[in-house]
């Protein structure tokens, strides 16, 4: 794909005018705030589909608004820097659409206060995901990567439409004010451990926990702003919020308790060891992407306020500094070419700018104070040791997890900037233009900013996100740079010492891990023996189902009128009397002997002259049936249509080989299936015949053809009159056979007969 | 007497499924003959056979005096009739195309849309 040029173009106002659109969407929730800072909510609801209860229904809170911050702030960052960034590039029009339809979508998802309403906002950034991954679609890794996460996250997403369908059910409403209000009878609930499968599988596939966490670093296939945007800041925390969302009405049992701790700890410390083995440096950044999102699940697990206020900052911390450093990765990207932590160094006498953001927001992520970083991880760990019952576990792996951060953010800010290269650049590097540099520049700003002076952040948005978590905002733990010498302090300490030495010995530690990782069972590629082994069977069901022989598609459609018609008399034990056979004259017995007579005449004849006298002997039988029981319009038209069949078919034998050149033999089972087949027809027919006839229809056309349409042939009329529209679809289904008709004749000259011969 | 005719109808069905399965497209187009005739006499049979009243008005009256056969089906059947008819004229077109084009009448031989695994690898 075409990355950036060396001369930015900016892409006009196509593309600056969703950098407008998000900002005053920011600016518009920004004026939210007061509200919500005092605990309040505001909604808005409008039906939509009413017969099936489902409102277009918004609700905003703590929780909501931070998201809606986050998106819409974050938005207009990236889309200013996409301006530059991707603004020559030759569809840039249509990556503007795709990225402000997601951002849209994202916003409706984190506002939505309907279950269906916020799985279709799901849904579609599930689809704009797709198409924002797969923009580099003339390669084949950015078709797999899209498609990958297509299938992850909309699998899980059917999985949670279920759950989401059967809570709706146990709570009797789908707006989820009114189903959070009953978390008691839900957790006492029988279906509770289904419901939370089911929409746990949804969160944990769009949020990337272990064991679906592979999709997200393929994801980075995306170009950068996307990859900034949608899978570190907004989009994979979807399912994060998700179940933010749902905690004050599932959450507290132990089921809730250990699973969201156990896959939490295990994303986190496995994408951590991850994140130390990658070279580039996007796929670095990918991984403690992952793992946040480990942590943020963890602390969703538990109930504390401790845990909530860690949630709720780290939410907010990470957001801020991972954005500002893929931003920032994008600038050197752009400047040099590459994005190979090994080759890349001595970035800050080109890139001066870049490398303070880089700085700032890196030290952020490595929890130095006076960094927002820092408070983040002094509440993770106060949080942690709040865990009542497995406070090591979940400390031990939040220990190691940072700690592997900490190396990584040396890695992506450290090395490339301040350190010799180890290596010449693809391209001499520069310092990004400005509007590259205004988002990793101001979000970084923001995390110092909010480190200084935590209670900005904490009146106005933590604060009010743990009450919309806990229902009440006192629970809220203080966000405080110097909280005095405590267990929390000293484990921050190990954790830089920790990740100092990590970082120090990370090229080692990263052959090493190189090694056994690729020991391990690889779910990238089994994600690729899975999906060939799933086209292994569809081509072994295609070749089993539609074999492209005329007959066994014929026989299995017999085969199920048969079984159809057959097992619905057994199934409801419909009983046939014997039939009465009083009224019988000799007439109509001849008459139903020529009918059979010919039909069997027709079926065991193998001389085609006799076959098709057989037919006209049935077709008249038909006919005079018709006469006798007082259809005659039907009996004029059956005996027109028979001449011209026996006409058609005598003109076309002149010209067909004779009818058995060896391919006459009975065959016992088609026979057989005929036999079954006639037999469950008659004795459906006789079956009806004991019913009473209904002629409600028939007497209404009987009493309106002379006063309404002013005919005495009844039938006439109902054909000319009273349905003259299928009349008239009926003379155009014969005119279109006839055309189809000609236009098959009208070339008679063999085509490809050679193969045709040749063929067994 | 409707007991025959449904008797009838299921030889008729009997018969055409067995030519239906036929591998000769020509005796397929026979069962499609003989499955539109049991078509049609099962709508028939479905209202009734009402013998010597045919559902007409007499001149003067605003509706028939007496009990007439049912008109209802007797018009779907004569619709079915004429489609039938056209869907008959289009197999026959269509079958003698297929043989003139191919040079066979055995539907297990036309594999030009679908080849046989071991002809296409």
């Amino acid at each position: 794909m075409s990355e950036p040029t060396d001369a930015p173009r900016s892409g006009g106002v196509v593309g600056l005018l969703p950098v407008a659109l998000s900002a005053v969407l920011f600016a518009w929730f920004m004026t939210h705030t007061p509200v919500i800072a005092a605990a309040g909510s505001l909604r808005w609801e409008m039906a939509w589909v009413p017969a099936l209860n489902i409102s277009l229904s918004f609700l905003l809170d703590g929780l909501s608004l931070t998201f809606a911050l986050l998106i819409s702030g974050i938005g207009a960052l990236v889309f200013l820097y996409s301006n530059t960034y991707l603004g020559a590039h030759p569809q840039f029009h249509r990556f503007v659409l795709f990225l402000l339809s997601f951002m849209l979508a994202m916003l409706g998802l984190v506002l939505a206060d309907n279950l269906i309403t916020l799985f279709v906002f799901w849904e579609l950034t599930t689809i704009t995901s797709y198409l924002l991954i797969g923009f580099g679609h003339e390669t084949t890794k950015g078709r797999r990567s899209a498609l990958q996460a297509l299938f992850v996250t909309g699998a899980g997403a059917l999985a949670m439409l279920a759950g989401f369908i059967l809570l709706g059910f146990v709570a009797g409403s789908f707006e989820l004010s009114v189903i959070l209000t009953q978390s008691e009878m839900l957790k006492a609930h029988p279906l509770y451990v289904p419901i939370l499968i089911l929409i746990l599988a949804g969160t944990f596939t769009k949020s990337a926990q272990f064991p679906f966490h592979f999709w997200l670093p393929n994801a980075m296939a995306a170009p950068t702003p996307v990859s900034a945007f949608l899978h570190s800041a907004t989009m994979v925390k979807a399912g994060v919020y998700l179940m933010a969302r749902l905690h004050p009405g599932l959450a507290g049992t132990d089921m809730w308790l250990w699973t969201l701790t156990i896959f939490g700890a295990v994303t986190a410390v496995i994408a951590s060891i991850l994140a130390l083995r990658q070279t580039d440096l996007k796929q670095a950044l990918a991984y403690t992407t992952l793992m946040a999102l480990g942590v943020l699940t963890l602390f969703l697990g538990q109930e504390s306020g401790y845990a909530m206020t860690a949630f709720a900052t780290f939410l907010v911390v990470h957001s801020l500094y991972k954005a500002a450093l893929f931003l920032v990765v994008g600038c050197m990207d752009h400047a040099t070419g590459t994005r190979e932590a090994d080759i890349l160094g001595g970035l800050a006498r080109v890139m001066p700018v870049t490398a303070i953001a880089a700085a700032l927001a890196a030290m952020s992520m490595a929890g130095f104070p006076p960094f927002l970083g820092f408070i983040g991880k002094e509440l993770k760990y106060a949080g942690a040791l709040g865990v009542a019952s497995e406070p090591v576990l979940v400390v031990g792996a939040l220990l190691l997890a940072n700690a592997l951060m900490f190396a990584v953010a040396g890695v992506v800010a450290l090395r490339p900037f301040w350190l010799p290269a180890g290596g010449d650049t693809p391209r001499i590097p520069h310092e990004a233009p400005w509007p590259m540099l205004m988002g990793p520049v101001i979000l970084a700003s923001l995390g110092t900013l909010f480190g200084i002076y935590p209670d900005l952040l904490e009146r106005t948005l933590v604060a009010p996100t743990v009450a919309s978590l806990l229902g009440t905002i006192e629970d809220s733990k203080a966000l405080t740079l110097w909280a005095g010498v405590n267990m929390p302090l000293i484990l921050s300490i190990v954790t830089v010492a920790a990740g100092t030495v990590f970082y120090v010995i990370h090229r080692p530690l990263r052959a090493w891990l190189a090694r056994i990782i690729d020991a391990l069972p690889n779910f990238d590629r089994g994600w690729d023996r899975f999906l060939d082994g799933f086209k292994t069977f569809a081509r072994w069901q295609t070749r089993i189902i539609q074999t492209g022989v005329l007959r066994q598609y014929m026989f299995a459609n017999f085969a199920t009128v048969l079984v159809g018609l057959g097992g619905t008399m057994v199934a409801r034990q419909v009983a046939v009397t014997r039939p009465d056979l009083t009224d019988a004259t000799w007439q109509s017995v001849a008459l139903i002997l020529l009918i059979i007579g010919g039909a069997l005449v027709a079926t065991a004849t193998s001389s085609r002259i006799a076959a098709m006298a057989a037919l006209g002997v049935v077709g008249i039988g038909v006919a005079m049936i018709f006469i006798v029981f007082s259809a005659p319009d039907v009996a004029i038209t059956q005996l027109l249509v028979e001449t011209l069949v026996v006409v058609l078919v005598a003109v076309a034998l002149l010209r067909l080989p004779t009818l058995d050149a060896g391919g006459k033999r009975f065959r016992p089972v088609d026979a057989a299936l005929g036999l079954g087949v006639g037999t469950v027809v008659t004795l459906t027919l006789l079956a009806m015949l004991e019913l009473p006839l209904d002629r409600r229809v028939t007497d209404y056309f009987e009493v309106t053809s002379w006063s309404e349409a002013f005919g005495r042939n009844i039938v006439n009329v109902i054909l000319v009159d009273f349905r003259a529209l299928d009349t008239f679809g009926e003379i155009a289904v014969v005119v279109i056979a006839a055309l189809a008709a000609y236009a098959l004749l009208r070339t008679t000259q063999p085509l490809g007969r050679g193969k045709g011969k040749d063929e067994p | 007497m409707e007991s025959l005719l449904a008797l009838s109808i299921g030889v008729l069905v009997a018969t055409s499924v067995y030519l239906m399965l036929a591998p000769n497209v020509l005796r397929f187009i026979f069962g499609l003959v003989l499955i539109s005739n049991a078509a049609n006499l099962t709508i028939f049979l479905a209202g009734r056979l009402t013998p010597g009243a045919p559902p007409l008005i007499a001149e003067g009256a605003a509706a028939p005096a007496k009990l007439v056969a049912n008109a209802l089906p007797q018009a779907l059947v004569l619709t079915a009739i004429v489609i039938g008819f056209g869907l008959f004229a289009f197999a026959l077109v269509l079958m003698f195309r297929a043989y003139t084009t191919l040079g066979t009448l055995y539907s297990d031989e036309m594999r030009v849309a679908e080849p046989r695994e071991n002809d296409s690898i």
